[in-house]
């Protein structure tokens, strides 16, 4: 390689090395985006287990709390696992922000292509943007409050929330940004990286076909989550409205009843 | 002699000449039948032939192999020559390439841009003994001789520029003809370039870690060059030198 090159930097004079950020800023955003997503889908997945019984959300609520494995149920776990998925939502948010337009200049020369480009990828991108940086706030928020009160978990708790302490409209956004930028992000990243690709080679055609398949599987796992997702919102919303002049009264299950032993819920006096 | 089936085509050019004092980016619209195996490279000499004298467009082969006719279709980038208008609706938009020198009308100046980014990537072969032109050339397998030819039937149109929404905002960005160029000579055994090499001239933002995977290079590409998959592969070549230990934070 010729040594006189012109474009060399002067950073890259001064150090003398390559700079390996840009590599590990990139693998940064995908693994965070990746681990985040994976969370999303098992999330939406726990969370809908209302729709099978107010028992299954709350044996979901104590698994998660401990108490199958300590006898005893400890929100923190929750409070933990929050701090931890806001440590990698930062990260990601950090590196992905790369990405967006920076100026108004920038997004006003990006909005005209893909005004007249009419190109689905395209577009998909601006959404995956609009999305991200709704959740900078509807994520926010939501990490905030399973860090600070954890035991605000449970088919009545969750209900009472969503219902009676109007979280509902931000949750709502929340959910349909989350699941778009999900969707769109793991797609893009299967691309990005070549995942499915096989070797190097390989003709144009067959690639294009598989990214088309990609895309409708995205669509479908989105179309799927939306649906499930939309329709255990309006189930916590019916129990918290059916819930609402008790609200803040926790759910006991029907053991514990049977039993006439202290409900599990740690917070029964709140 | 004149048929009745043919459509009536009205295309509309944005017209703009920087070097004519005074001019101003206007749309004109001309009217044009529709001839049978009609290219949009007839129909714009149609156009200048019997409409208007002053259009400015370029055409050299007229078999999509030049990559001079590359303008903005009905919004997307694509070869002229090769676009038939009956696949097109009888209202079709023209426009030049966005990003490259605009020489007027529809035509713009890749040239200079690609010897630009040929440059700054080194896009030839970098070998390290002087070629003995007695002997004969190492030989090479013809697999990997046919994936190499693949990545360089590239004839640098500009459509992929024009379709990469990335390039639009950071002008720095090489795109997707600059990164296929340096998968090519990746490929290549007789460049002696090592992938730190390669990543010194595209491990960074305006190379292929700026790349956003919009997919337009690759959906407008006139010969069908497997763009997005290449860039991949070169994201995960370059990342490998990135997380080597002697690469620097700098």
């Amino acid at each position: 390689m010729r040594q006189d090159r012109e474009h060399k930097s002067v950073a890259a004079y001064l150090c003398g090395y390559i700079s390996h950020m840009p590599a590990r800023l990139d693998l940064l955003q995908s693994v965070t985006g990746l681990i985040l997503a994976l969370f999303i889908a098992a999330h939406l997945l726990f969370e809908a287990s209302i729709l099978i019984s107010k028992e299954a959300m709350y044996a979901v609520t104590k698994l998660f709390e401990g108490y199958y494995f300590f006898g005893e149920a400890y929100p923190g776990i929750i409070s933990f696992l929050a701090a931890a998925i806001s440590v990698i939502f930062i990260l990601h948010a950090l590196t992905a922000i790369r990405k967006f337009p920076s100026s108004y200049r920038q997004y006003r020369l990006f909005m005209s292509h893909m005004h007249r480009f009419q190109h689905g990828d395209t577009t998909l991108w601006f959404y995956q943007a609009v999305t991200g940086f709704m959740m900078f706030f509807l994520g926010s928020v939501h990490l905030y409050m399973m860090m600070t009160v954890p035991s605000n978990i449970g088919p009545y708790a969750s209900a009472d929330r969503i219902y009676s302490d109007w979280l509902w409209p931000l949750y709502l956004l929340l959910l349909i940004s989350v699941i778009l930028h999900a969707a769109i992000g793991i797609y893009r990243l299967t691309l990005k990286w070549g995942f499915f690709e096989g070797k190097a080679g390989g003709k144009s055609k067959t690639i294009k076909q598989k990214h088309q398949k990609m895309k409708k599987i995205m669509f479908a796992t989105a179309f799927v989550y939306m649906s499930i997702s939309v329709m255990s919102l309006g189930t916590y919303m019916l129990i918290g409205y059916q819930h609402s002049d008790n609200a803040g009264e926790r759910y006991h299950t029907q053991n514990e009843s049977q039993a006439k032993t202290e409900p599990l819920s740690p917070n029964k006096v709140k | 002699m004149k048929n009745n089936k043919e459509r009536q085509l009205k295309i509309s050019i944005l017209r703009f000449d920087p070097h004519i004092k005074g001019d101003k980016p206007r749309m004109e619209s001309y009217e044009i039948e529709e001839a049978p195996g009609m290219t949009l490279f007839i129909a714009l000499n149609d156009i200048r032939q019997h409409h208007d004298a002053s259009l400015k467009f370029d055409f050299v082969c007229r078999a999509g192999i030049c990559g001079s006719c590359a303008m903005i279709i009905n919004g997307k980038p694509d070869l002229a020559c090769r676009t038939l208008t009956k696949k097109l609706p009888a209202e079709i938009t023209l426009a030049p390439l966005p990003v490259f020198e605009l020489i007027g009308d529809l035509s713009v100046f890749t040239g200079n841009w690609m010897r630009g980014l040929n440059e700054r990537l080194e896009a030839w072969v970098h070998e390290q003994e002087e070629i003995d032109f007695n002997r004969l050339e190492q030989r090479m397998e013809p697999e990997l001789a046919d994936e190499i030819y693949e990545l360089d039937r590239c004839i640098e149109c500009g459509c992929c520029v024009a379709g990469c929404g990335t390039i639009q905002m950071r002008e720095e960005f090489v795109g997707a003809v600059g990164l296929n160029k340096i998968a090519r000579y990746q490929l290549d055994p007789r460049d002696k370039r090592t992938d730190r090499d390669y990543y010194e001239l595209i491990g960074d933002e305006d190379g292929v870690f700026g790349c956003m995977t919009l997919l337009g290079c690759e959906d407008v590409c006139p010969k069908d060059l497997p763009l997005q998959s290449k860039i991949a592969y070169l994201r995960r070549k370059m990342l490998e030198i990135g997380l080597k230990s002697d690469t620097h934070s700098c």
